[in-house]
């Protein structure tokens, strides 16, 4: 088995990990962290993806590569912004934990 | 022999993941993924891909990391841990899961044979840009469209965090990340470290073309210096409606879009460089890149403006 | 059909992508005070060059391409306007601009010159929601769309909270964490299609693609992310808070155009990407989702006492008429599924609910103005208050309802035609049950507003101009059902070379 295949199942486990936190857990930021999982091995796809594809005297296949450091930064910046989020909700004296949608008292704009 | 120390390492790794997603207290599972951010980029080194193995570090790990911690301290003192639901959901979830992992783990298992790759469609072309870095390269020339889009996604999720002032606040500076009593260390930190990490910030920009590093890595670790300065209380967070600040933050897209525009006269079309001026031109492109997300990364660790702004 | 080459003019579709990215860092870098004259010089640009795409590719009858950098794909990336992408570039420009129009009421920047939250939020987001659906409307690269469907989230979640409400955050975050939820799945996705083929360019793959598992897999993965993004029952959930709590014309957007994005992704996955002849199992379980959302959110929509929340529902149940064209477009041994009726009724449904929708959260918005409020029951003395906004609603109800004349009516017929040609009994069924719903929740509304005012009940007054941008786009909508009742070329126009 290679490393490649190795990390692959690693990645694999990974996103079942991160897919089980996201489902179950019920506060926002325990499933931020779990959708940061997924997307770790997500990422980790490509870089399976890119190792097995060394050629023309590279090491991986760079295309992949960059599409993962253009993924990262954006789960970065998705994480940022649901953090932000629900601190506000916080704020705002609004419970976090996951429930019903509550049915909004006045809509007018 | 190294598949053993491979194998040590995933089992490390999936011990972190696990933990991440069991423990009971939230403070636990964010220092378990700050650790599996740093075990991922030694992972990434393996897969022989150093600029990842940057950028997962940096960013994956560090500014994710940070974000985090700081949510955390502020959930705190306010908000009970949220408990995993009883053991029958626990079960079918887990199932599911499971299930999705078999998929993925077979795909894995039956790769294409033989492997794709664009590999050598890169190596064939890498000279028309002059650069040695292929993933530099692939960034900022074959799937640049990508890259600056990505950063025009950076600037809408800054709006969208300061999106979350309230009206009162709008223009004024973020919470202070000032550590309630900065300690000695910290302090030290603060000064003796930055002009080292502007340093090494730059020389990543800098050596990124040829070399691995890039906008990114060079411009997360000018943003942790900037943090660190501030968390020291050395300095204060800018306000948000400065317009310096706003042009700092503007100034990296839209000169890759200057650029890129510039291409419709100067070369073969938007995106496309003059291949005299190739080099100069991304390195440029890179270096502004660098400053805007040093500091919109510094910015949405920062959060949204939460004094009013001064008179 | 392989982009294999610029085409002339092609360069008119990085303008389409960039000059709303442009201005909205221009709002961003200059602060507030030019933001309302930036964003309408682009909105006039941007339809002019949407309308120039359109022209162009009607008179070539061909694809505009073009490739990024010169690079040719799989190693760059191509934007290609087909017809259809044309025809959603025009709708969206168009739709934007009517609410460019209404927005002024709403955000305007205050006189003092100093900067506000909402507008300046309002006006950039606006713009950078234009790059994100001219994004996914044109990008012919997966991980292309990937990033447009970030734009589009970063995008439409802070909208959705924009008055900064317990609620409102609520439904913004709910919506983020599905969104994000979606985006992982589809870019796992494309892990393993480039893993398994070696590119992620959509001409190339469509001549690649194998039917095995592993392929079925990563494009399940896609799709089932993409149908969390497009809010398809039973992942519908964070859509009505969601779309009802933005302010109106936020919520116009997001509804007569967000939710389109992910959903003109899978069409592209399923007949661009997917190996032909594309699953039947598959195809009937998507559109028995799609009959399931139409008529559990129909009913729901008449259940709600706010007419946000109904007006919600019922995007949700109209978007579930979408997911029914896959069962309906087998394409045969003489006609291409682009020929079929099934495929034009879907396309027409997109089309004509768009401007249906967006004019009827604009006109519940303005109804809202005028009352204060935006309970059905009391809507008495709305027909005398804002009669031209209440006509409006009227007119995009019968589209919804799929009355004649409007344009759902012909876009209904045809995906009824479709299924008794067919024989898909059960979706026409449901079609036409979904119809005497929709009409069931339209004429309460409209039966509400047109009642007495109750006593002493003070009404705002709402600038004509506003008015009149609503009753715009439900003429459209209504004008739409004038098209003939046959397959149109146009949308087949740049898929020569497909099965």
């Amino acid at each position: 088995m290679t490393p490649a295949t190795l990390y692959g199942l690693c990645a694999a486990a990974l996103v079942a990990i991160g897919l089980f936190g996201l489902i179950l857990h019920p506060t926002p930021l325990r499933k931020v962290i779990s959708f940061n999982l997924i997307g770790s091995g997500t990422f980790l796809f490509f870089g399976i993806a890119a190792r097995r594809g060394a050629a023309a005297g590279f090491l991986g296949d760079p295309v992949p590569q960059a599409m993962v450091i253009t993924g990262i930064v954006v789960a970065f910046a998705a994480t940022a912004l649901a953090v932000a989020l629900l601190l506000r909700m916080l704020e705002a004296g609004a419970p976090t934990v996951d429930g019903p949608p509550e049915q909004p008292d006045d809509l007018s704009p | 022999m190294s598949l053993v120390v491979d194998l040590f390492m995933v089992l490390l790794i999936l011990t972190s993941a696990v933990w991440t997603v069991l423990a009971r207290d939230r403070r636990d599972a964010v220092i378990a993924f700050i650790v599996l951010g740093l075990q991922l980029s030694l992972v990434w080194m393996r897969l022989m891909a150093v600029d990842v193995a940057l950028t997962e570090a940096a960013v994956g790990g560090g500014a994710t990391g940070l974000v985090l911690l700081r949510a955390c301290a502020r959930l705190q003192p306010v908000e009970a841990e949220g408990r995993l639901p009883g053991l029958r959901a626990q079960i079918a979830a887990g199932l599911l899961c499971a299930g999705v992992g078999v998929a993925l783990a077979a795909v894995i298992l039956a790769p294409a044979a033989p492997a794709p790759s664009l590999a050598p469609a890169v190596a064939a072309h890498m000279d028309e840009v002059g650069l040695k870095n292929p993933v530099t390269v692939v960034l900022l020339a074959y799937r640049a469209l990508d890259t600056l889009l990505e950063k025009v996604v950076l600037v809408l999720g800054l709006i969208g965090v300061w999106a979350l002032a309230p009206d009162l606040f709008w223009g004024g500076r973020p919470a202070s990340l000032r550590a309630a009593s900065p300690s000695g260390t910290l302090t030290f930190l603060a000064r003796v470290l930055p002009p080292v990490g502007v340093l090494i910030g730059v020389y990543l920009v800098w050596n990124g073309a040829d070399h691995p590093g890039g906008t990114f890595q060079g411009g997360t670790v000018l943003a942790a210096m900037w943090l660190l300065v501030m968390m020291a209380g050395l300095g204060e967070l800018p306000e948000t409606r400065a317009l310096r600040l706003r042009r700092l933050v503007a100034v990296g897209p839209a000169l890759f879009i200057a650029v890129g525009l510039a291409g419709f006269w100067m070369a073969d079309g938007f995106l496309s460089y003059p291949p005299e001026y190739a080099k100069p031109i991304i390195v440029a492109v890179e270096v502004a890149l660098a400053l805007s997300i040093a500091v919109i990364l510094g910015l949405m660790v920062a959060g949204p403006a939460a004094k009013e702004p001064e008179r | 059909m392989m982009a294999d080459a610029t085409t002339p003019g092609g360069g008119l579709l990085v303008l389409a992508l960039m000059l709303p990215a442009v201005g909205m860092l221009a709002i961003f870098a200059l602060g507030l005070r030019h933001a309302e004259r930036i964003a309408h010089a682009t909105l006039l640009a941007g339809l002019a060059v949407a309308l120039a795409v359109a022209v162009k590719v009607g008179q070539s009858g061909q694809a505009m391409t073009y490739l990024i950098g010169g690079w040719r794909p799989p190693l760059g990336i191509a934007l290609q306007a087909d017809g259809l992408s044309a025809v959603l570039m025009v709708m969206t420009a168009v739709i934007l601009c009517a609410v460019g129009v209404f927005a002024r009421g709403s955000f305007s920047s205050p006189r003092d010159g100093a900067e506000t939250r909402r507008p300046f939020v309002f006006w950039s987001l606006f713009l950078g929601l234009w790059s994100a659906l001219n994004c996914a409307w044109l990008a012919r690269d997966l991980f292309s769309l990937f990033v447009a469907l970030e734009l589009l989230t970063f995008s439409a979640v802070p909208l959705v909270c924009l008055d900064g409400s317990r609620e409102t955050l609520r439904a913004a975050l709910r919506y983020l964490l599905f969104a994000l939820a979606g985006s992982v799945l589809y870019l796992m996705g494309t892990g393993l299609i480039y893993g398994a083929y070696g590119t992620m360019d959509i001409a190339t793959l469509h001549h690649l693609t194998r039917a095995d598992w592993a392929t079925s897999l990563a494009l399940g993965l896609m799709i089932v992310g993409l149908m969390a993004k497009a809010a398809l029952f039973p992942l519908h959930l964070w859509l009505p808070p969601a779309h009802a709590g933005a302010p109106a014309a936020a919520s116009a957007v997001l509804s007569a155009l967000v939710v389109k994005a992910p959903f003109v992704l899978i069409l592209r996955l399923w007949f661009e990407v997917a190996p032909q002849p594309a699953s039947t199992p598959a195809g009937a379980m998507l559109a028995g989702l799609g009959a399931a959302s139409i008529l559990f959110c129909s009913v729901m929509a008449l259940r709600q006492a706010r007419l946000k929340l109904m007006i919600a529902y019922s995007t949700v149940a109209q978007v579930g008429y979408l997911f029914l064209v896959f069962p309906l477009v087998m394409g045969s041994a003489a006609v291409t599924p682009w020929e079929s009726v099934g495929w034009t009724g879907g396309v027409l449904q997109l089309v004509s609910h768009a401007f249906a929708k967006a004019a009827m959260f604009l006109a519940a918005g303005l109804i809202a103005e005028a009352l204060g409020h935006d309970r059905i029951a009391d809507l008495g003395g709305a027909a005398k208050a804002v009669p031209v906004t209440v006509a409006a609603f009227a007119l995009a109800g019968l589209s919804l309802m799929g009355l004649p004349p409007a344009g759902g009516f012909i876009a209904k017929l045809m995906l009824l035609t479709a299924a008794v040609e067919t024989a898909n009994w059960w979706i026409a069924a449901t079609i036409l049950a979904g119809g005497i719903l929709a009409a069931t929740y339209v004429f309460r509304v409209v039966g509400s507003a047109l009642a007495e005012a109750p006593e002493g009940a003070g009404t705002t007054a709402i600038a004509r101009s506003r008015e009149l941008a609503v009753l715009a786009l439900a003429l459209i909508a209504v004008a739409l059902g004038f098209l003939p009742l046959q397959p149109f070329d146009y949308l087949a126009i740049g898929r020569g070379g497909m099965p």
